[in-house]
């Protein structure tokens, strides 16, 4: 078997956590592995609370004409269990995974402002509070994760809800904010003595870029919001039509943040997939700088093709073409990017640890989501399947499929080196095909829901022929989905108490965080192996035959390597 | 990065004369957040002149014109006397330091009055962010500007404390470099509020 993992090396001491022990040491910390844990964990609270949202929708779905939720319940929840999803379990999930990895990948001791990160810490956090508050201060927020005007304006809802949802995500918004900024800074100015940034590991790069995406689209939304508030509270009239306001415009700032958002929510997942498949292919990244530079020309082009969130507003054919142009171009350097993974994992020597099999999965899935999305840039195509189940299906390839898939590859890879323990492999592999089944039996009927005429965001839905069949088996993949991932809890859990201890470098890694402990001390590394290439960590277990003693273009340098493996 | 790259380290790195530290760098990224912050609201502004045409609008701030030119003016300065105030720094001249760092506040302050007295004379008039889109933009817009200016006299007076109580011995501190940066900001924000609100009306262009 050649998926156990290597060498472990118990005998050297383990370090905790916390400085000190006890929650103090959480509340007051400024340190990035506690903060970026702290990202991690109140996702996954925020997760089991989303998902419990989703189970109560696919029961009411269930069936037809089932009368499990009342209408306006099921507005609330649908509400927020995207909104949730959306900026309290993806977005935590990824600044904290890049909170966690990013000094430790780079060879440095924190973040550039650590206190700064602790508090889009606690920003997040609040924010996240103060939208649920919405449930107990009169009715959650029922507009949907997008909040269309004018249905979101007090002529039409006149309870807190939307109330909470703007403030709550503006709160995050400035916490979010904060992180990217944070981000740049560090790998600009933090990284290790002879680490170009042309040298720094995929994750780092897109965490990077990721950092410049949130600078630019963060700002929309928090404009967005306080124009909302302002709406609601002072009685104004940006998004009010009826007195001279407008709608749309509620729609260009939203999606002017939101397409990039998407992007936001998958950058750092591409960062983690470069690097758990190499490292699996017993090779270098193919064709790294295409990877990276494909990631800027994605974030460029996010910018420009968000109105493709809009085509059913009618926004007049020269709109229309300018943004379905931009909407099948972005595929382009998404696609370059499938085909350096798939060229990665080509001829490789690969061990099918659990992290592999989600990373590999990963590519499927977000390539399947990918194709849907694409079908979208045709715009006569996407008047018929908008606002139906086929959108609801794409969006869950691209973030569950995609970035979640990814994440928890990223989580079964590096649980060992936060915790210093291994997730058990077997029960992984377990736990890995329940989701993939649970998902995939979830959501892919979505896509024939979706192009027979479902609409999305509806609590109920006449008995048509096979509508009800094909619910029902969306609603069976859910609860088997919802169960893998209360598996992964639990594993998690154990792993902590129980687990098989790790060692520093289980997986026979190649990047700077497996050169210290696991869990790594507090000042992340007593001594930094020089930085020479991309693989620093190679060239320091291999003296004989280092990257940097090869040809440094990369693609070259991955095939001899994968001549060799 | 430095040329002793190559030889093992110990985890610590920051170069002290680095053209850009981090305070820096990371101002710049947040003032980058609000420039577009800022720009969308004075985009929606412009948005409402264009389309919405109902009464009252910027026509009405006309005959006071003058008045905001002057208050506009000493918010223009204030940007000459903290780049005074860096040169004292970078002097070592800590008393030169103190002083235009307390001219600046006292320009910024003249700025924040002119600006209420304005919104007391509208509201007055019952201009206010319920009356139209007009109203709405234009509280909207001025009032985070107001806010801005009013948080930047706090950073100021912070600086002016800390300097009068013998900090910054020069020639170089990040903060006084960030806030400075800052203030250039929340001035160039009104360049542009103050062109497309006051002077484009008057100028009958929008
Ligand atoms: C090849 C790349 C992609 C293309 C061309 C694409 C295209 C589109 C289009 C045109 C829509 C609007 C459909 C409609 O409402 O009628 C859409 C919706 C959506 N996409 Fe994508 N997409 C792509 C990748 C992604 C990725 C990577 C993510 C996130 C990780 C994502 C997340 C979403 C979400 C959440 C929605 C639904 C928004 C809503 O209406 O609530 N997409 N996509
Ligand atoms: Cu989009």
């Amino acid at each position: 078997m050649s998926d156990v993992p290597l060498i472990p090396d118990i005998k050297k001491p383990f370090y905790r956590l916390g400085e000190k022990e006890g929650l103090m040491s959480w509340v007051a910390t400024v340190d990035h592995k506690l903060l970026g844990l702290m990202y991690i964990s109140t996702a996954f609270l925020f997760f089991i609370v989303g998902g419990l949202e989703a189970l109560l929708m696919r029961i009411q779905l269930g069936t037809a004409r089932n009368t499990f939720l009342s209408p306006e319940v099921y507005n609330q929840v649908f509400t927020m269990h995207g909104t949730t999803m959306v900026f309290l379990v993806v977005i935590p999930l990824m600044l904290g995974s890049g909170i966690y990895l990013v000094p430790l990948m780079i060879g440095a001791r924190d973040m550039a402002f650590p206190r700064l990160n602790a508090l889009g810490f606690w920003l997040l956090f609040f924010g996240g509070l103060l939208l649920y508050y919405s449930f107990v201060a009169g009715g959650a927020p029922n507009g949907g994760w997008f909040s269309y005007a004018p249905y979101s304006e007090r002529a039409f809802n006149t309870t807190y809800g939307i109330d909470y949802w703007a403030l709550g995500l503006f709160v995050q918004g400035i916490g979010t904010t904060l992180a990217g900024i944070n981000f740049v800074v560090t790998i600009l100015a933090m990284r290790a003595p002879g680490m170009k940034l042309t040298q720094v590991p995929m994750f780092v790069w897109t965490t990077f870029i990721n950092g410049f995406l949130i600078i630019g689209a963060i700002p929309p939304l928090n404009a967005a919001l306080v124009m909302l508030l302002i709406d609601r509270r002072l009685n104004a009239h940006f998004f009010t039509p009826q007195s001279g306001g407008s709608s749309i415009l509620w729609q260009h700032y939203f999606w002017a943040f939101g397409h990039p958002e998407v992007y936001i929510m998958v950058l750092p997942a591409f960062g983690i997939i470069s690097e758990v498949l190499p490292v699996f292919s017993r090779k270098p990244l193919f064709g790294f700088n295409a990877v990276a530079i494909s990631t800027i020309a994605i974030a460029f082009l996010s910018y420009a093709v968000y109105a493709h969130h809009m085509f059913a507003v009618g926004l007049g054919p020269a709109f229309e073409a300018f943004f379905a142009a931009a909407t099948a171009l972005i595929a382009v350097p998404t696609g370059i990017k499938i085909f350096n993974w798939v060229f990665t994992v080509w001829g490789g020597k690969l061990r099918f640890t659990t992290a592999m099999l989600y990373c590999v999965s990963f590519i499927f899935m977000f390539t399947i989501g990918g194709i849907s999305g694409v079908t979208f840039a045709v715009v006569p195509t996407d008047w018929q399947t908008t606002d139906t189940y086929y959108v609801v299906a794409h969006m869950h390839y691209v973030l569950f499929g995609g970035t979640f898939f990814a994440v928890v590859g990223g989580i079964y890879y590096w649980f060992p080196k936060a915790t210093g323990r291994l997730l058990s492999e077997k029960h992984g592999k377990i736990q890995f095909w329940l989701t993939f089944t649970g998902f995939n039996l979830t959501f892919f009927i979505q896509h024939f829901l979706g192009l027979m005429g479902m609409p999305r965001r509806v609590y109920s839905y006449p008995d048509y022929p096979m509508w009800s069949l094909f619910n029902l088996i969306s609603t069976i993949g859910a609860f088997l989905l919802g169960f893998s991932i209360l598996y992964l809890m639990v594993m998690m859990w154990w792993a902590l108490r129980k687990g098989q201890r790790a060692g520093d470098d289980p997986w026979d890694a190649y990047t700077l965080e497996w050169s210290t402990s696991s869990p790594p001390p507090i000042q992340n590394f007593d001594i930094i192996p020089p930085v020479r290439s991309r693989r620093p960590l190679w060239d320091w277990k291999h003296p004989e035959d280092p990257d940097w003693k090869r040809d440094h273009s990369g693609k070259q340098l991955a095939m001899q390597r994968s001549d060799e493996a | 990065m430095s040329v002793t790259a190559h030889t093992t380290t110990v985890a610590h790195h920051e170069e002290p004369g680095a053209p850009m530290g981090k305070a820096e760098l990371g101002i710049l990224a947040f003032l980058a957040t609000e420039a577009i912050f800022f720009g969308l609201l004075i985009l929606s502004y412009v948005y409402f002149r264009v389309t919405d045409n109902s009464a009252p609008n910027a026509d009405i701030l006309k005959p006071n014109f003058i008045r905001t030119l002057i208050f506009s003016l000493c918010l223009f300065a204030s940007s000459g006397t903290i780049v005074l105030a860096e040169q004292a720094l970078k002097k070592g001249n800590r008393r030169g330091l103190v002083l235009w760092l307390v001219v600046t506040v006292v320009l910024g302050l003249a700025f924040l009055s002119g600006q209420g007295w304005e919104y007391a004379e509208l509201i007055g008039e019952n201009i206010t962010p319920a009356r139209n889109t007009f109203g709405t933009a234009f509280f909207t817009m001025t009032g985070f500007h107001g806010f801005h200016v009013f948080g930047g006299l706090v950073m100021l007076s912070i600086l002016a404390g800390l300097a009068a109580a013998g900090d910054f011995k020069g020639p170089h501190s990040a903060a006084v470099t960030c806030v400075s940066w800052y203030w250039h900001f929340v001035d160039i924000v009104w360049v542009f509020i103050f062109s497309m609100v006051y002077v484009l009306p008057a100028l009958g262009i929008i």
